[in-house]
């Protein structure tokens, strides 16, 4: 008998956070400095030293615990979770275990249409290991590097309410893109800045009772996180099917090799001995930094596609491309509120956003260079609203504004500048046009026999003919107008 | 000029005479380097010594008298510092073979401030490793002798600033008190020491034992010595968040201030079996002699007194545990080889570590550990509560509260190394007050049968060291005891 299982997942995050120095000292965290020239007494545990907590930190942290819709501990603990490491320069790391900043939120995904409300159980403040680097020149030695020692972490910890990989995926983006808008993250897995770990069982169908866990270590790329997670889904699938019972273990995914692999055994698991860290004060979050915190809650991606599709009618698929970064979604808002005015008020926001998103699709995108939270526009969104206006009031065609965008990108000139200086504005002398389509009309006397025959399609070979006369720049509109007239009758 | 007896002279006449020109600073430290080589053989109160650089901070000082530059309130006066404080390019070793030829890149806060007061260091002193212990027996380099009777401990774990101040091989000296370690100490030696409140005094760059206990505490031959070295140490330093704000005063005013109608507290706890009765009887003189000055005496009860050795003993390994899990051979200090990593770990702690730091690490892990931190660190901080709520109860009856700094005179070297918990029991009237945060001075109050110093401890509430330094000021003023030179040593 085939029993039906589902999966049962729970992730933990660890985001590092965008403030210029460490948790509990003054050291940089910029990444990619030379090893172990980031470092003080401090992150490196020398005999005497003494952490002091980083305030912009614990502020980004309460930040994301509040979108994250979590109570806040207004009496927060940082603890001591003791273990030895070499990556670990006291012997211990300092983190928190009661009182943590936030508790009880939830983040609410959607895959395939089904939603699905995933409990965030808390979000903690602690600081990073070092980097070891094994291997060395004779192979047998491990390097530390601790320029990421003591580096500020918030760890988000979900509840086990995903029952997929796609949803997990789903869930990483999306956790992903708020920690990048609200500014504390940027969603650099490269670099390491935001790593995953899933805890992975299975039960049969039904079932409450939660099956054996196993730790899935590091999914650190968008790429394989699915697999990994399928891949262990099925692992365990197996065993269970083939009479076995899965074993409690720390794995990893290997992508090379296409499957999770054993890190280490449950006899490995340590005891923490957790203590609140005697060189720590209680942490006390005042009214003034929960209120800084709440200012400073910018709306969240989500709540923008919701209020882009009804508000702006903009589709899903716009919407999800256009918050896909912070930058890009600022720039979508500016030039969208930017062009009614323009306008003289002849253009609904709705109207308007649906021009700023298509061209910012098809034009836009490509000329534009990000990196983490940075994001290079070929234009100011101020200029491209200019240039959309000139295509609402008729002055240029859609298709002369692609070239003209093209030319803004490279020169920095503004849209009405370009116009003017090459004579761009559009035709809208019907006389001329006439003129001009009787003309094409009358040369291509065949055409306008397979148009008139029921070969609608010719009809482009027309309007190509007139716009090549005018250079491009005959109102397309009134070129429509004037043809159908022309070529309609019988 | 003769400066033979400039030895004996307190440190704040040293400053005087150094600033009026009676004598240079240079002479003063070749006066003292002369004693150290002549005296030290017998007692090991030093563990190094900085000849040259205390040669070059005197000449210094002698150069900016001479130039009419504004001298620092310790110009010229030659220290020693406990070897658990961190000086930079100065060996720093805590009496332990783990730190042997340790040298920080750092100096301790305090350090900072001896230096800008124009203090000279002469050299490090002999401590019980890692500050464990209490009569300077558990040092790795051999123990500190008392200089009334070199058969003695001169108590610890601060026995070496206490032999030295007492021998006049340093003028003052700066140690560290957890349980009782510059007190106990003090009181062996006939020498004044002060304990601050908890966070009254910088802790960065004091090798931490107990950090929720630990502060940094000065030891001189007068009540006013060490009432200016409080003030030239005390203060909020950013680099220790447990350090407070608050304000500190200009302790040494305090000297020659009246104490008619202090209302006197006389501890009943611990007076019983375990007190040699030469203590009880210099006791009960003290207060007579405190009555004399107008005090009031009034008999105070301390109901929790009983629990303050298991509480301590408990609290102090558990962080002591934590603490020393930075000492791991990996980045400075001793490493013993292994074969891999874990036995490395193993051997190099093994031989790094003494016999009863050995012990305190086991205990405190123990009492951290699962299943056993809510019946022991949990339940002993509660404890810790209760004995600072009889300490408040108290205070609202008195003003100070007087008891014996140690329930015996100075013990024969070698007399309770086989019974730790008799050890222990040193410290009675010293831990609790360490448990509750709450300042404490011991002063000289008599000389038992055989000729050694007992001392008397007086204790305040929080941050009211200028209290302490008012009462201990009179009574020693009134006793004539402090400035006493042991025979030997004169």
């Amino acid at each position: 008998m085939v029993v039906s299982y589902e999966p049962v997942i729970g992730l933990e995050v660890h985001s590092q956070l965008l403030v210029r120095s460490k948790m509990f000292c003054g050291c940089s965290t910029q990444f990619g400095a030379p090893p172990n020239t980031n470092v003080c007494p401090v992150c490196l545990g020398l005999p005497g030293a003494l952490p002091v907590p980083n305030r912009a930190a614990i502020a980004m942290a309460v930040r994301t615990a509040l979108a994250l819709g979590c109570q806040i501990n207004t009496h927060s603990r940082f603890a001591r979770k003791n273990y030895f490491y070499p990556d670990m320069a006291k012997g211990y790391q300092i983190s928190q275990y009661e009182l943590p900043i936030g508790e009880h939120g939830a983040l609410t995904i959607e895959t395939d249409g089904v939603k699905r409300r995933v409990g965030i159980t808390r979000l903690h403040q602690e600081e990073d290991a070092a980097k070891n680097l094994h291997g060395g020149a004779s192979g047998h030695n491990t390097l530390v590097d601790f320029n990421r020692g003591g580096t500020p972490l918030m760890e988000i910890v979900s509840e086990p309410d995903l029952r997929s990989a796609a949803e997990v995926e789903e869930y990483l983006k999306r956790l992903r893109e708020i920690l990048m808008f609200l500014g504390v993250n940027d969603g650099n897995l490269e670099e390491g800045s935001f790593r995953c770990d899933a805890n992975i069982s299975i039960r049969p169908v039904g079932e409450p009772k939660f099956g054996t866990r196993v730790e899935l270590k590091n999914i650190n790329s968008f790429r394989f996180v699915r697999k990994a997670i399928e891949h262990e889904i099925v692992r365990q699938q197996g065993v269970l099917q083939g009479g076995g019972v899965v074993i409690q273990e720390t794995r990893s995914y290997s992508p090379e090799q296409d499957k999770t692999v054993v890190m280490r055994g449950k006899e490995e698991a340590t005891d923490y001995r957790y203590f609140p860290d005697p060189d720590l004060p209680p942490l006390v979050l005042s009214e003034t930094m929960m209120a800084e915190a709440r200012a400073l809650l910018l709306e969240l991606p989500a709540a923008k596609r919701a209020r882009w599709t009804t508000e702006l009618g903009l589709t899903d698929y716009d919407a999800t491309v256009l918050s896909a970064h912070p930058g890009v979604a600022a720039f979508f808002e500016q030039c969208a509120a930017a062009l009614p005015p323009l306008c003289q008020g002849k253009l609904t926001s709705s109207e308007a956003g649906k021009r700023a998103a298509n061209f910012i699709q098809s034009e836009v995108l490509r000329r534009t260079k990000t990196e983490g939270l940075d994001a290079q526009f070929p234009t100011s969104a101020q200029a491209l609203a200019e240039l959309l206006s000139l295509v609402e009031q008729g002055v240029v065609s859609g298709k002369m504004a692609k070239d003209i965008f093209a030319e803004m990108a490279t020169t920095g000139a503004g849209a009405k500048k370009i116009v003017d200086v090459k004579g761009l504005a559009q035709v809208k002398d019907s006389s001329l046009i006439e003129s001009q389509a009787k003309q094409v009309v009358e040369s291509n006397a065949k055409q306008v026999e397979q148009y008139r025959s029921g070969k609608t399609s010719v009809f482009g070979f027309f309007v190509g003919q007139i716009m090549k006369a005018t250079q491009g720049s005959a109102d397309p509109k009134l070129v429509n107008e004037v043809l159908h007239r022309l070529l309609d009758q019988p | 000029m003769t400066n033979t007896d400039f030895h004996t002279r307190s440190a704040c006449e040293l400053r005087e005479s150094v600033a009026c020109g009676q004598v240079s600073a240079v002479e003063l430290v070749r006066l003292f380097l002369g004693r150290i080589e002549k005296h030290d053989g017998r007692l090991n109160a030093f563990l190094h010594l900085c000849p040259e650089r205390a040669l070059a901070e005197a000449a210094a000082v002698d150069r900016a008298r001479a130039a009419g530059e504004p001298l620092g309130p310790l110009a010229g006066v030659p220290v020693a510092i406990k070897d658990n404080l961190c000086t930079r390019g100065i060996p720093t070793t805590c009496a332990s073979k783990m730190l042997a030829g340790y040298t920080p890149p750092y100096d301790a806060h305090v350090v900072e401030k001896l230096r800008s007061a124009g203090a000279v260091l002469l050299g490090k002193l002999n401590l019980d490793e890692f500050a464990m212990g209490s009569s300077t027996e558990n040092s790795a380099f051999g123990p500190t002798r008392n200089p009334w009777d070199l058969e003695r401990t001169p108590g610890g774990s601060s026995g070496g600033p206490a032999a030295a101040v007492a021998a006049c091989l340093s003028a003052v000296a700066l140690g560290s008190d957890t349980g009782g370690s510059v007190r106990q100490p003090a009181s062996f030696c006939g020498v004044t020491a002060i304990k601050p409140t908890y966070g009254r005094v910088s802790r960065y760059g004091l090798v931490a034992f107990a950090s929720s206990l630990d502060q940094v505490g000065p030891l001189g031959r007068s009540v006013r010595d060490a009432a200016r070295m409080l003030s030239v140490v005390a203060g909020h330093d950013p680099r220790d968040a447990t350090s407070v704000a608050t304000a500190t005063e200009p302790y040494e005013d305090e000297c020659g201030k009246a104490v008619r109608g202090m209302r006197v507290g006389v501890v009943q706890e611990g007076l019983g079996q375990g007190c040699d009765s030469d203590v009880t009887g210099a006791l009960a003189k003290a207060v007579d002699t405190l009555r004399t000055l107008g005090c009031e005496p009034v008999e105070i009860s301390l109901p929790h007194l009983r629990y303050a050795v298991s509480t301590y003993y408990i609290v102090a390994p558990a962080e002591a545990s934590s603490n020393l899990a930075r000492f791991d051979g990996v980045r400075y200090g001793l490493r013993v080889r292994g074969g891999d990593l874990i036995d490395t770990y193993g051997k190099t702690r093994a031989a790094g570590f003494g016999p009863e730091v050995k012990r305190r690490i086991m205990l405190g892990t123990y009492a951290l550990s699962a299943g056993y931190y809510d019946a022991f660190y949990l339940k002993a901080q509660k404890v810790r509560t209760l004995i600072w709520q009889d300490y408040q109860a108290a205070f609202a009856k008195c003003d100070v509260l007087v008891s014996p700094t140690a329930p015996t005179p100075a013990f024969l070297l070698g007399e309770k190394l086989s019974d730790p918990l008799a050890m222990y029991l040193q410290d009675i009237f010293t831990l609790p007050i360490s448990l509750a945060g709450i300042p404490a001075v011991s002063v000289p109050c008599g000389f038992s049968g055989q000729g050694l110093p007992i001392g008397m401890q007086v204790c305040a509430p929080a941050f009211m060291e200028g209290r302490l330094v008012r009462i201990a000021h009179a009574f020693e003023q009134a006793c004539g005891l402090s400035s006493r030179t042991p025979p030997d040593f004169s």
